[in-house]
């Protein structure tokens, strides 16, 4: 729907003031700047969650487990979050390199996570005979471990990339103008203006850009074990002399994508001319978040149950339309969803304008695909016959959905559901543009307080908003299903 | 992560439960009944936070505020038309009135919100109301400048002697109504000329306290903005201002500007007997005292309020005439978005 939104509004303005609006160097100096951006994170975000991924997984290092979590929990620092801590602490790494290491720092678990998982799954046995085929270490990795890793290694790296380009509060606070933050600009300027749609036209096919590029690279290869295997773990490289400089370079990374954040956060609790302690508004700010964030889950999940259930029981072309739609509507910033919402609700529903029904709808359009790809998995793991079984036993469709299929299920709704209750704790765009007049959710509390330059007074809504992303954290790190392949927002 | 299947359903239904009740409290139709006036804001959130409660205590009524930015409301506010919830609608700067203004959304106000304000901070059909002013101002590092550093208008600062050296934040309503002031005394050839030079020159920060701070810190030399974010920094703690002072143009130049907050009531508002009550409060005395003296030290326009004798005195001020209801919001963004500011 969004979608249509944006193309008909390009139909309305028309070819030629379509192009004016385009052909301009503001679009150029925002094209180079989110493009330069966009591939030099995903770049850098593969590297370091590789690099992380292996000396944790592959190596001697001493308290893997203890760093893995480390390495893991950036992840309930939403980027925002990390942009004010960063900005708060010193100005100076405004512009695109400090734009680059934060938003690289914010998004590498989202590389690691996946490889992790999938370097784990991986059967030595591979590697072993490259080993008594004379390869060194370095070329065995190189020419076998690496191919492998290839599908989480680009799932990570679209993910880091879909983020990016809809990345707005990070941004922001470290004045690196992209197409996200030019369709706020104008958006606050003219509410809902044929440039700012323009520019949202531009993002829109940067994102199906990057969703077409993955599926090219991807390729159709076949990844799976032929037979079982053995699922032994592989022997761990042995570090020698490099133990302490690998250990001091994850050692870094955790103090820069963690330390910083929660010294700068503490910093301003503690301090800051500004801190009082507003608990009645950090109060009904926390209620409001917890409360759409529930409602927006399950409407959610609820709707991701159907269209799961006929991508995989009822496998044809209409099925994989629907579901691959759900796919492309993960590409769209929430700033597009909410300007198109915007106007669609005036237009034709005035009557669900400013409703938190329409904000939730927002979400549900936003983060479905979250909840498809989890409870996807559930139901492919859920095997057929049983159903056939319930059926033989004289049981009706309905009873056997609920007492054979939806227990089966259950998990993966809950992940999912918990997916995306993350995902919009910490939403701020479509949030600012939909919310209904009187509320407001951390995220915009915390947005409104530290654009303001009111660092402490946006602290307590900013620790809020971590613990509040704590526990679907913790739920990611202890599960190696697809979920790990969704994550936090883009704000 | 496994739920044990037994607990799914309450679970569910917990959950549903609570989407009813947030639909139903998020509505604004829960428990507290529906609020006696709705007002729009896109004045500084802080400084109505402040007043509010003083009006609420005095009339009885139950205000619900909704924030926002000046143009973004004010399209808003158009596009919802007939159907908008808003009952009054505040401003930074008057461009934004403009924008409802023309649009005919506005309902004429009574005498007795008016009579307080001086004639020319009133749009002659007197469809909305000036309630507060702020003046232009460049700041300067004090470190690296001096009073006689700085340029006689602000239309120099598109001078290439200013490269890298002056800071301003376009993206913002504030510096927009700069724009509409030089637009509305030097012509469309002129403006797109300043703004070309500023896109040039100019150090883009996301708004004016960060505009104070980029100066502050001598990244800049001088920057734009209005007088009170300097004012305030000093009465805080100063840490923002400290390296900094005020260049007020004067002399009837652009730079010397005096941009109005505005305040107005919606025709399409059910609640036109609290709106005109709440905006003859905003305009009388005391409630114009209380803004004088509370964080935001803007000017008071009700002669019988002012501010404390730090600020430089409003009578001082030598703004150039500009037609109140005369700014033009849209144009302005036209010619920005051609410059490319925006």
């Amino acid at each position: 729907m969004p979608l249509a939104y944006v193309a008909s509004y390009v139909v309305v303005i028309g070819p030629v003031d379509l192009w004016q609006l385009l052909a301009r160097p503001r679009i150029a100096e925002l094209l180079r700047n989110t493009i330069t951006l966009a591939v030099a994170c995903m770049a850098a975000t593969a590297a370091l969650g590789v690099a992380l991924a292996v000396a944790v997984e592959r190596t001697d290092l001493p308290a893997r487990r203890l760093w893995h979590g480390l390495l893991v929990a950036p992840l309930a620092v939403p980027a925002f979050v990390n942009g004010y801590a960063w900005v708060s602490l010193d100005r100076g790494i405004q512009g695109f390199g400090g734009a680059f290491a934060v938003v690289t720092l914010s998004y590498y678990p989202l590389v690691y996570l996946p490889v992790v998982a999938m370097l784990r799954r991986l059967d030595p046995a591979l590697e072993e005979t490259a080993f008594s085929l004379g390869h060194s270490r370095a070329r065995t990795f190189r020419t076998v471990v690496l191919p492998q890793l290839r599908p989480a290694l680009l799932g990570g790296a679209l993910l880091v990339g879909l983020h990016l380009l809809a990345e707005f509060g990070a941004l922001s606070l470290l004045r690196f103008p992209t197409f996200t933050t030019a369709i706020y600009d104008q958006y606050g300027s003219t509410f809902n203006g044929a440039a700012a749609t323009a520019m949202a036209g531009v993002l829109v096919l940067l994102c199906l850009v990057l969703l077409l590029a993955d599926l090219r690279l991807r390729g159709d290869r076949r990844y799976a074990r032929v037979g079982r295997g053995a699922a032994r773990t592989a022997v761990p490289l042995a570090l020698g002399p490099w133990r302490l400089p690998v250990l001091a370079t994850v050692g870094a990374v955790v103090v820069l994508a963690l330390g910083v954040p929660a010294f700068s956060l503490l910093r301003w609790l503690v301090a800051g001319t500004s801190t009082e302690f507003p608990v009645a508004e950090l109060t009904a700010a926390l209620a409001a978040t917890l409360v759409l964030a529930l409602a927006g889950a399950v409407v959610t999940t609820l709707a991701a149950i159907p269209v799961v259930w006929l991508a995989v029981r009822h496998r044809g072309w209409a099925s994989t339309v629907i579901e691959r739609s759900t796919y492309v509507a993960n590409a769209l910033p929430g700033i597009v969803v909410g300007l198109a919402l915007v106007v669609a609700s005036l237009r034709l529903v005035p009557v669900v304008y400013q409703t938190a029904g329409l904000l939730v709808a927002a979400y549900a359009i936003l983060f479905l695909p979250r909840a498809v790809v989890t409870v996807r998995a559930g139901l492919e793991q859920a095997p057929v016959v049983l159903d056939d079984v319930s059926h033989s036993l004289g049981l009706g469709t309905l009873a056997t959905a609920r007492r054979v299929t939806l227990p089966l299920i259950a998990p993966s709704l809950g992940a999912g559901a918990a997916l995306v209750f993350l995902a919009i704790s910490t939403e701020l765009t479509a949030t600012l543009m939909l919310s209904p007049i009187g509320t407001s959710t951390l995220a915009t509390e915390f947005w409104s307080a530290s654009s303001e330059l009111r660092y402490g007074a946006a602290a307590p809504y900013a620790l809020l908003l971590v613990l509040v992303s704590i526990p679907a954290t913790v739920l990611l790190m202890r599960t190696d299903s697809p979920a790990a392949r969704t994550e936090t927002v883009p704000a | 992560m496994t739920t044990p299947p037994r607990r799914a359903t309450p679970r569910t239904a917990a959950a549903l439960a609570g989407t009813l009740l947030a639909a139903s409290a998020l509505s604004g139709c829960g428990v507290f009944g529906s609020p006696d006036l709705v007002v729009y804001n896109a004045q500084h959130e802080q400084l109505l936070d402040e007043i509010i409660p003083l009006f609420e205590e005095e009339s009885g009524l139950d205000v619900e505020l909704r924030n926002g930015k000046d143009l973004e409301m004010a399209n808003q506010i158009v596009e919802e038309g007939e159907d908008s919830p808003a009952d009054v609608f505040l401003t930074e700067n008057s461009p934004a009135m403009s924008i409802v203004d023309n649009a005919g959304l506005f309902a004429e106000l009574p005498e007795s919100a008016t009579a307080t304000i001086p004639d020319e901070y009133v749009p002659a059909g007197r469809t909305w109301t000036g309630f507060l002013a702020r003046s232009t101002v460049a700041m300067y590092n004090t470190d690296s400048m001096t009073e006689a550093d700085m340029p006689a208008s602000i239309l120099d600062f598109a001078d290439p002697e200013w490269a890298g050296r002056v800071a301003f934040s376009p993206t913002g309503a504030d510096f927009q109504a700069i724009v509409s002031a030089v637009l509305e005394l030097e012509g469309e050839e002129a403006t797109a000329e300043w703004l070309e030079g500023l896109k040039a020159n100019g150090v883009i920060v996301q708004n004016n306290l960060v505009v104070m701070q980029s100066v502050d810190s001598g990244e800049v030399d001088a920057g734009i903005a209005y007088h009170y974010y300097w004012y305030r920094d000093r009465q805080e703690n100063g840490t923002d201002s400290d390296s900094s002072a005020l260049h007020f143009f004067g002399d009837q130049d652009p730079g010397a500007f005096l941009s109005i907050s505005g305040a107005g009531i919606l025709a399409s508002s059910e609640h036109q007997d609290a709106a005109e009550e709440f905006i003859t409060w905003l305009t009388g005395t005391e409630a114009q005292q209380a803004m004088a003296e509370s964080y935001a030290l803007e000017y008071p326009l009700n002669p019988d309020a002012s501010l404390s004798p730090e600020v430089k005195p409003f009578d001082e001020l030598e703004p150039p005439a500009v037609d109140v209801a005369g700014l033009n919001g849209p144009q302005v963004t036209e010619l920005m978005t051609a410059a490319g500011l925006l």
